[in-house]
């Protein structure tokens, strides 16, 4: 069954023709790296290459630019790497000095289970952080968790963007407040990074996780972006070959990486504003068609500000979102049923959760934003990519409110069974 | 799709039909870890992934369908409660009723699909007026029909069966290998898929608290006691420790499990017999036997006339041949009932392990005509007797 139209860019991002080709030329290059030899210091030269041009998009140094096996290695390293760091070496499991992390409930599952493991297995203190109804970390709460004991903090981890509604996160405000009391901060940046220009990273960020299939490069590609002073506890050991990273360095996927964030990067602002149109096409159509539908996060407060003529608060609204990202729930339906009707109708989109053996749960930044557990479960992220045209916005618009009707029927059939009775 | 090879072969079956086909394998488990950890067919990430796979082979899409909610409500708590109140569910039984060929079929419908292929080994034949049967599989070693006694006509319209007709396992496990599909060679799937070691008894004494009661003679006379009647099976000897000999000296069984006051009845072998067995659940696979021409509703209107089947008692059993009619049931104050009537089945061979909460299915031959839940049986063998 081909794929008609591929809505789903959030999740992985198609290669570019001239990514591809990037890619192809540099794994014709032969050798390590590590290697002396000529043939070595040639990858090592295109490995280096890449790492400063994608230290330029950042506006760091490319010493400060760790290479990873993708977005969860990354945000690993970061986390625990930093979360072992800073207990000083020598301390237990039972006798951390500062054993607290500072985590919004709302993060990607990367970061969820990355905490969660070090709660269970390395004497760390979770601090839930609440997020507002949008998805976006409150302030206030962050700034009381700091108060309760800003010495026990080991490090503030956050998004950049929320990976399932597309919110930004307040995090130039955030990375201040935990600064001021010397607490390194991580921040997945995957979601955004190439979406929205991240340069200059704010002061007080230590470190950035970032994953090259989400702007087309390929997967298994990523880097953490390591500040100066900023050191981290290796997760690999064997090698040394980068600060904090063991493992030889895969030159031609970093090369790739490179090319993926330059085509990204390139008119990036005019690449944004073309897809926040076609975003807010989608959702005005969708308000427009189907009233019982909600739109979340703050693209979907800004398509409904739009529609009822309040530009200014829609301006607001849409300066706090991803450009590419429509998240949306419908009652009644489940997300699940939505999604194949859609697939079956040729749309590839997605319910924004992560899922077990395929099922997908009720997201938990939903449920941090407030909604309960049934409405949860009707969700649907659409997100655009480079390439997505308004003939095919317009072509899931035609699509939609039969798949909308359906699964709220299924879905109602669910919840008064009849046969079998 | 399980993950095992039987729903892959039918999903082929079906594509090759020609019918637009999706692969749907059900979650039954929010923690699908906890359950199998071997590959024995149900239940298991592996199994997800094999099914994922044999959809994957065929060019079918595939989903997954959470019905974690449902299933543990309605068959895994009615299997507890089942045994709670001292009756032997089929578990595999109820999931047909309520899971695949209720929720499923509900969903598919609901969603556009027009009926729910399984790879269950059972035939659906239509009669010239169009009106759907239900009968035995070619291969009589694995039919499955018992455990599709429960369906309805309504669910029978929309369910398919494409490996009824198949004469035996061995000829689904070539087709599967010469189609390729990896899971031609996994080994079938048995026992009770949510109790994991297959364990039964530890399970449930896990779930029900057992309660110290008495064990009693068919006289009501007490001769032992236990640590929870719901622990113990109709036909089971071992385990009893009773302090007082039979008379005769023979080894004694149980006989009847009391929940409500907590009695367990033991008595000698020939007492387990039973000549009949009645229940007030029954249900119709398509046209029911007066409409298909086996008896007719008396003349006072409130039975049908006794007429000849055959039933069968549990999957495994073989069927022995019966008489069956409808009639008023009794109420507990002995008084009669016409509105509730009650579906009697008296065996012509006295019938051996029958436990209230099984299901009776009663065949026409090949022919599933319907099914009863087992409400209480009439022992071969008066009291007075032994």
């Amino acid at each position: 069954m081909p794929v008609a139209v591929y809505l789903d860019h959030a999740a992985g991002s198609p290669m570019p023709a001239s990514v591809r080709g990037a890619y192809l030329s540099a794994l014709e290059a032969v050798g390590n790296p590590s290697s002396i030899h000529s043939a070595g210091q040639a990858a090592r030269g295109m490995l280096e290459d890449a790492r400063e041009r994608l230290a330029a998009t950042l506006g760091v140094d490319a010493v400060e630019m760790v290479f990873t096996g993708g977005g969860t290695e990354a945000v690993n390293l970061g986390v625990k790497g930093l979360f072992w760091k800073r207990q000083g070496g020598s301390a237990t499991p039972s006798a951390r000095p500062r054993p607290r992390i500072l985590v919004p409930r709302a993060e990607h599952h990367a970061t969820l289970d990355a905490v969660e493991w070090l709660a269970a297995h390395e004497g760390a203190v979770l601090r839930w952080l609440e997020v507002d109804e949008v998805g976006a970390l409150r302030l206030g709460d962050l700034a009381a968790a700091l108060a309760e004991n800003p010495d026990d903090v080991a490090l503030l981890t956050m998004l950049a963007a929320n990976n399932e509604v597309g919110t930004l996160q307040p995090v130039a405000e955030a990375a201040a407040l935990a600064a001021a009391q010397g607490v390194p901060v991580h921040v997945d940046a995957i979601a955004a990074y190439g979406q929205l220009p991240l340069a200059p990273l704010p002061a007080g960020v230590s470190a950035v996780s970032l994953s090259a299939h989400k702007l087309g490069g390929p997967v298994g590609v990523g880097a953490l972006v390591l500040r100066r002073g900023a050191d981290v506890v290796p997760l690999l050991h064997g090698g040394s070959q980068q600060r904090g990273r063991s493992g030889t360095m895969d030159a031609a996927g970093a090369a790739a990486f490179a090319a993926a964030s330059a085509e990204a990067h390139a008119a990036i602002a005019e690449r944004a504003a073309r897809k926040a149109q076609l975003r807010d096409r989608l959702a005005a159509g969708i308000l427009a068609a189907l009233p019982q539908v909600e739109l979340r996060g703050a693209a979907g407060r800004a398509a409904v500000a739009r529609a009822a003529g309040r530009d200014a608060e829609a301006a607001q609204w849409a300066a706090r979102a991803l450009p590419g990202t429509l998240h949306l729930t419908v009652p009644g339906a489940e997300g699940d049923s939505l999604l194949m009707l859609l697939d079956l109708a040729g749309f590839a989109v997605s319910t924004g959760s992560a899922c077990q053996a395929g099922v997908p749960e009720p997201s938990h930044v939903l449920l941090a934003m407030g909604l309960d557990e049934q409405a949860a479960r009707g969700a649907l992220r659409i997100s655009l990519g480079p390439e997505t045209t308004e003939a095919e916005v317009d072509a899931l618009l035609a699509a939609l409110p039969a798949a909308v009707e359906r699964a709220t029927s299924a879905g109602l059939a669910a919840r008064t069974p009849s046969l079998g009775r | 799709m399980s993950g095992g090879v039987d729903s892959a072969v039918a999903a082929a079956r079906a594509v090759d039909a020609g019918h637009d086909v999706v692969g749907v394998h059900l979650a039954l488990s929010r923690m699908p870890g906890t359950l199998r950890t071997g590959s024995r067919g149900c239940c298991t990430i592996e199994d997800s992934l094999d099914a994922r796979r044999a959809a994957d082979l065929l060019g079918i899409p595939f989903y997954v369908w959470d019905f974690s909610e449902r299933f543990r409500a309605d068959v895994v708590d009615d299997f507890i409660s089942e045994y709670a109140a001292g009756r032997t569910p089929n578990p595999c039984m109820r999931c047909n009723e309520r899971i695949k060929f209720a929720a499923v079929l509900e969903k598919a419908l609901a969603l556009g699909f027009d009926a729910v292929a399984t790879g269950h080994y059972a035939h659906i034949v239509t009669d010239a007026e169009g009106n759907r049967e239900l009968h035995r599989a070619s291969d009589e070693a694995k039919d499955q029909s018992y455990v599709l006694g429960v369906l309805t006509t309504e669910q029978l319209a929309h369910a398919m069966f494409p490996l009824g007709t198949t004469p035996s396992k061995a000829v689904v496990r070539a087709e599967a290998a010469a189609r390729g599909l990896t899971v031609a060679q996994k080994p079938d799937s048995h026992d009770i898929c949510f109790i994991p070691d297959g364990d039964t008894r530890g399970w449930l004494a896990d779930r029900i608290a057992p309660q110290q009661g008495a064990i009693v003679d068919r006289d009501g006379t007490p001769v032992g006691s236990h640590d929870g009647a719901t622990s113990f099976t109709v036909g089971q000897r071992r385990g009893l420790n009773l302090g007082v000999p039979a008379p005769d000296g023979r080894p004694r069984f149980v006989l009847e499990v009391r929940p409500r006051t907590n009695e367990v009845v033991v008595g000698p072998k020939e007492a387990l017999a039973i000549r009949e067995l009645a229940g007030a659940r029954f249900s119709w696979a398509g046209l029911d036997p007066v409409a298909s021409g086996l008896t007719h509703v008396t003349a006072e209107g409130d039975a049908w006339a006794p007429f000849s089947c055959q039933v069968q008692v549990r999957a495994h059993a073989d069927p022995v041949a019966a008489t069956a009619r409808l009639a008023p049931s009794t109420t507990p104050d002995g008084t009669t009932d016409v509105t509730a009537p009650e579906l009697v089945v008296e065996v012509d061979e006295p019938l051996l392990g029958v436990a209230p909460g099984q299901t009776a299915v009663l065949y026409s031959g090949t022919r599933v005509l319907g099914q009863c839940t087992i409400d209480r049986t009439v022992s071969a063998v008066p009291a007075t007797a032994s």
